[in-house]
């Protein structure tokens, strides 16, 4: 019999339903394994009492035959959702103690739905990363390496931890959040399934804001349809969310069965980025001829506004982030840092509460936000996000789906000398488009960097058309049979 | 250069973060990499384009004016790293 631990959400929900093992022998399992990595340092908080708790109890609805729609599944929590009563620092110094009253709408849905929750997991500060080495709680170790290697490797970010916790067994799903990349790049990095849903599929109360016009949550699991799973359980319309879409929601693992059959999937010629590996290209190569099989139209697009995407995310996203974080002050919540003065006090409680990479980023946004410059840089760039949004309608008249790489490289070393801050940002090069559109996107598992690490491709679809995205997501992830092990399982 | 030390400063006392002279340092020439590095987007003709705020709908929907939330002070307060008298307690503003 497959240990607890390896088994798909689906096949957990059908192993509870058929009484073959109890939420809490479930939940056990996932604790030990979480005891056992935690070298990989994929949790800030594990809640072990909590996760008991909540598995007792759903043992208990499931034998009054109350079971709700992911009953028992133990889950970790990217900490950057507020959770009531348990720890919440969204990877930072400044949330110091921070405890939250209330419990944010995607974890409120879950719980409803009977999910257990495990712990809350590690991230880039703020979610301001892609490699989770911006945490003030130390980098997250990616379960894989190099061949032959013992290096160690990001997870990606921000979501690191709850990448890292899937990857290696530690959780069977986790939630995300994806501004940038922040989802679907770590789970390239990590070999398994991210979603980043349609802007306002899910709401955004109680998610800690980076940037509001670009935050969106979503599910990372080990297969497509666990993520369909994950997603049904987690969206929905939120009236305390006011960018939260009042829109019907499908059944998602039911539009799974459809297959890719005469559905047309552009191919962005601005994707072929100069020095991009040519294994990337292979394998993006590979994803076109499998999609091709499956009975899927190529037909070649064109984003032309695509090389534009990532300066404009950087004028976009630092002015709505050093907005957002102005709330950080040490009065209401988190670190203070006593001063002569107001002010003083100000200003010492953010020196020491945040990190360098929230202070590039707020220093940014508040440059491009000031006088004098908002013309040049924040409207600049909004009239960009204009034209790169425009280049997906345009392409959506043509094709169903587009394919892309997710990232343009494969995991690197934690001590990878990084001293460029633009260096890191190209990581998510292939990601921000979606954000900046609002359009959803797939990261999927599709084969191996020469060095043995896993690479991702990226399926992109019309706004609130995740059936489709997940549906050519199923026919890759048919396709690839991606089947290898993280070094920390083998 | 687009951006310089004095700038640096202006703006992190607009964001209200005290910076160490090394920290202003290694700031400057970051901040300075990536505005370069953004005015690329010059290059696009952009006259006449809507700037674009947000995705869906922007239109915010409505509900009736009433109190839905509140009456919970204690819990308001109850991460306020300090309070007095039932409110947030901040060091002396006037003299």
């Amino acid at each position: 019999m497959t240990t607890l631990t390896d088994l798909t959400v689906a096949s957990a929900l059908d192993g509870l339903g058929h009484g073959d093992f109890s939420a809490r022998e479930l939940t056990e399992a996932h604790l030990g394994a979480m005891e056992a990595a935690r070298g990989l340092n994929a949790f800030i908080t594990e809640t072990p009492e909590k996760a008991r708790a909540m598995a007792d109890a759903s043992d208990v609805r499931r034998r009054k035959g109350k079971a709700g729609a992911l009953d028992g599944i133990p889950v970790a929590i990217k900490d950057l959702f507020c959770t009531n009563g348990v720890l919440t620092t969204a990877g930072s110094h400044i949330l110091d103690g921070f405890v939250p009253p209330y419990e944010s709408s995607v974890t409120a849905n879950l719980w409803r739905a009977g999910a257990v929750m495990l712990g809350k997991a590690n991230m880039d500060e703020f979610a301001m990363g892609s490699s989770n080495l911006t945490s003030y709680y130390g980098a997250v170790v990616n379960p894989w390496k190099r061949k032959g290697e013992n290096v160690a490797l990001v997870p990606g970010g921000s979501s690191g931890g709850s990448a890292a916790a899937v990857s290696a067994r530690l959780a069977m799903a986790a939630t995300g959040t994806d501004t940038g990349g922040s989802i679907r790049q770590p789970a390239s990095f990590c070999g398994i399934v991210g979603l980043k849903p349609t802007y306002g599929r899910c709401s955004r109360w109680g998610i800690v804001a980076f940037a509001s016009s670009l935050d969106q949550a979503g599910p990372f699991a080990r297969t497509v349809e666990d993520v369909a799973i994950l997603l049904g359980a987690m969206a929905g319309h939120d009236p305390k969310d006011s960018t939260s879409a009042d829109v019907p929601l499908p059944d998602f693992r039911a539009a799974l069965a459809g297959g890719v059959r005469g559905m047309r999937i552009g191919i962005p010629k601005e994707y072929r980025i100069d020095g991009m590996p040519a294994e990337i290209e292979r394998l993006w190569q590979q994803g076109r001829d499998w999609l091709k099989a499956a009975g899927a139209e190529i037909v070649d697009i064109s984003l032309p506004h695509t090389k534009y995407a990532l300066p404009t995310y950087y004028i976009i996203a630092p002015a709505e982030a050093s907005s957002n974080l102005a709330r950080y002050d040490g009065v209401r919540f988190g670190l203070r840092v006593e001063g002569k003065s107001l002010s003083d006090m100000y200003e010492l409680t953010r020196q020491a509460g945040f990190g360098a990479e929230v202070k590039r980023r707020v220093l940014i946004g508040t440059y491009v936000l000031s006088a004098g410059y908002y013309d040049a840089y924040y409207l600049k760039a909004q009239k960009l996000r204009t034209l790169i949004a425009r280049d997906f309608t345009q392409a959506f008249d043509k094709v169903d789906a587009i394919l892309t790489p997710t990232s343009p490289n494969a995991a690197f070393a934690t001590d990878a000398k990084m001293d460029d801050p633009v260096q890191m940002y190209l990581n998510d090069v292939f990601t921000v488009t979606a954000n900046l559109a609002g359009l959803p996107g797939l990261s999927v598992p599709a084969g191996l960097s020469v060095e043995g690490l896993p690479l991702g491709l990226q399926v992109i679809g019309r706004a609130f058309d995740e059936a489709t995205v997940l549906r050519v997501g199923r026919a890759l992830e048919q396709a690839a049979e991606f089947k290898a092990r993280p070094a920390s399982l083998l | 250069m687009t951006i310089d030390r004095k700038t640096v400063a202006h703006i992190a006392t607009l964001a209200r973060i005290r910076l160490s002279p090394a920290e202003a340092d290694s700031l400057t020439r970051e901040l300075d990499g990536i505005l370069h590095w953004i005015e690329q987007l010059g290059e696009v003709a952009t006259d006449g384009v809507e700037p674009m705020a947000g995705v869906g709908n922007m239109t915010l929907p409505r509900r009736p004016d009433v109190v839905t939330d509140g009456g919970y002070p204690e819990k308001i307060l109850a991460n306020a790293p300090e309070r007095a008298a039932g409110f947030f307690a901040v060091p002396k503003v006037i003299e």
